[in-house]
């Protein structure tokens, strides 16, 4: 089967500083990838170049069968970025945030009301203006669109930053959920605690290239009724 | 056959995505209020400051009235589009429009299609701002509106190209004005000389309707430089 992400000797620069040096990796479909190393060694880079927001200008680069190369757009559609900024207009409701991510990505608004429910962001929350949240409900509003986007590949980039403890648990189990649904996903963190667990890989990323994939502990042999009912438990 | 309609489905689709572009915009600006509490109060205080300059002689502030409306309408377009974009700039939300596969060139007609209602509001707040200030009389009000239309396409069509070029640089804010204003330079003149036609100051042989036509020949040009350049554009800056 094809991998949803094929890097073969990928660069990529960031003005004239390259941030991938050559990047070797295969994220195989339904796969839980971490990616680890130290602050600047590429990880947000490999992400934004999975999801064709950077530039690869030499190797190759295949994500769901498009070549970046030819075609940077080909994949956005299919692909969510969580990442170190939220993407919200913060003049804009977070219910109307949702709405309009949903219509311009070509998803039905009607997925809305699931993902707010589920990052618990109803009632007066939802008609709150995005700039009178606190880091933490910005992080679940962003997380909402991904949920309602549900794309193919997920790509998340410090996912538990400024999340408390119980949504911190609804990510991990929205993660179990999405592999187990078949969605491959991407995490770079530092928090090796929490998102190892997670991994079916783990890729260590260190100046701009992937210097080693190993076996993750994986935990999705605990199957979807397993992740759907933790899910349901913290939203409960 | 087949090439009609995956025509007329990619026209559907990039007017879809140029109302949902420009409706998000103008429901942001709806609700910060900038434009009202900034923007409109600029235009006014620059159109009162020509009226205090040129108040010794109401002759020449009647004749010079239709240049000073286009400048304080101009003025106030460079405002409009740096607005433009600097919601696109807080906390990634560039990123996310640049995700979502939004038809770049939807994008581009959109966000001009935000800047020209901004831009309509207000030059109907100006209109009154120069009969009051002024003391101007309609003689064309047909060739008065038209040229409203058409100039403010063209000042938001160059203004969010010339927007988006400069949108990646870190000078962007004092870059802008130095880009646009010699490129709109046909739009102020031709504005100016269509409205001195319809005021009924300009001299016996202006044809107002012909500087009409340079309005929209310009506009056109700059609808579809947009449409065609956005696309790269969008990934560069």
């Amino acid at each position: 089967m094809e991998p949803v992400i094929r890097f073969r000797s990928a660069v990529a620069f960031a003005g004239r500083f390259p941030v991938l040096a050559g990047v070797d990796l295969d994220v195989a479909p339904g796969d839980v990838m971490l990616l680890r190393g130290a602050n600047g060694a590429g990880k947000t880079s490999i992400l934004r170049a999975a999801a064709g927001l950077l530039r690869v200008v030499s190797g190759e680069a295949r994500v769901l069968g498009s070549d970046l190369a030819v075609d940077q757009r080909a994949v956005r559609r299919k692909v969510g970025l969580l990442g170190h900024a939220s993407g919200l207009y913060d003049d804009l409701s977070v219910s109307d945030n949702l709405k309009f991510a949903l219509r311009s990505s070509g998803v039905s608004p009607t997925r809305a009301s699931y993902a707010l429910d589920t990052l618990g962001l109803v009632g007066r929350l939802e008609a709150t203006p995005v700039r009178s949240l606190s880091a933490g409900q910005r992080r679940r509003v962003a997380l909402a669109v991904l949920l309602a986007r549900d794309p193919d590949l997920w790509l998340l980039d410090e996912p538990h930053a400024g999340l408390d403890a119980d949504h911190r648990d609804l990510l991990d189990g929205l993660v179990k959920s999405a592999a187990s649904r078949g969605k491959t996903v991407v995490i770079a963190s530092h928090e090796a605690d929490r998102a190892e667990p997670l991994a079916g890989h783990i890729a260590t990323v260190a100046g701009g290239v992937v210097v080693e994939v190993a076996p993750g502990p994986a935990r999705r042999d605990a199957g979807d009724a397993a992740s759907t009912a933790e899910v349901e438990r913290v939203v409960a | 056959m087949l090439g009609m309609l995956l025509a007329r489905r990619r026209w559907n689709a990039l007017w879809r995505d140029a109302l949902l572009v420009s409706s998000k915009d103008l429901r942001i600006e709806f609700r910060s209020r900038v434009t009202t509490t900034q923007v409109a109060p600029y235009a006014v205080l620059v159109l009162v400051l020509f009226g205090f300059a040129f108040d010794q002689d109401q002759n020449l502030l009647t004749k010079a009235a239709a240049g000073l409306f286009w400048v304080a309408v101009l003025l106030s377009s460079l405002l409009a589009v740096q607005r433009s974009y600097a919601i696109e700039a807080t906390d990634g939300a560039r990123d996310s429009l640049r995700l979502s596969g939004l038809d770049p060139a939807g994008i581009f007609l959109g966000k001009t299609l935000a800047v020209v209602a901004e831009l309509l509001i207000l030059e109907v707040l100006l209109g009154f701002g120069v009969v009051v200030l002024f003391g101007i009389q309609l003689h064309d009000p047909a060739l008065l509106v038209v040229t409203c239309l058409a100039a403010s396409v063209g000042l938001a069509a160059a203004g969010i190209l010339y927007g988006m070029i400069a949108a990646g640089l870190r000078v962007r804010e004092t870059l802008l004005p130095l880009l646009i204003l010699p490129v709109v330079a046909p739009v102020l003149l031709g504005a100016t000389q269509a409205w001195m036609a319809a005021l009924g100051t300009a001299g016996g042989g202006t044809d107002g309707w012909r500087w009409l036509s340079l309005l929209v020949s310009f506009t056109v040009i700059y609808i579809a430089a947009g449409s065609l350049a956005f696309s790269i554009l969008v990934e560069e800056s």
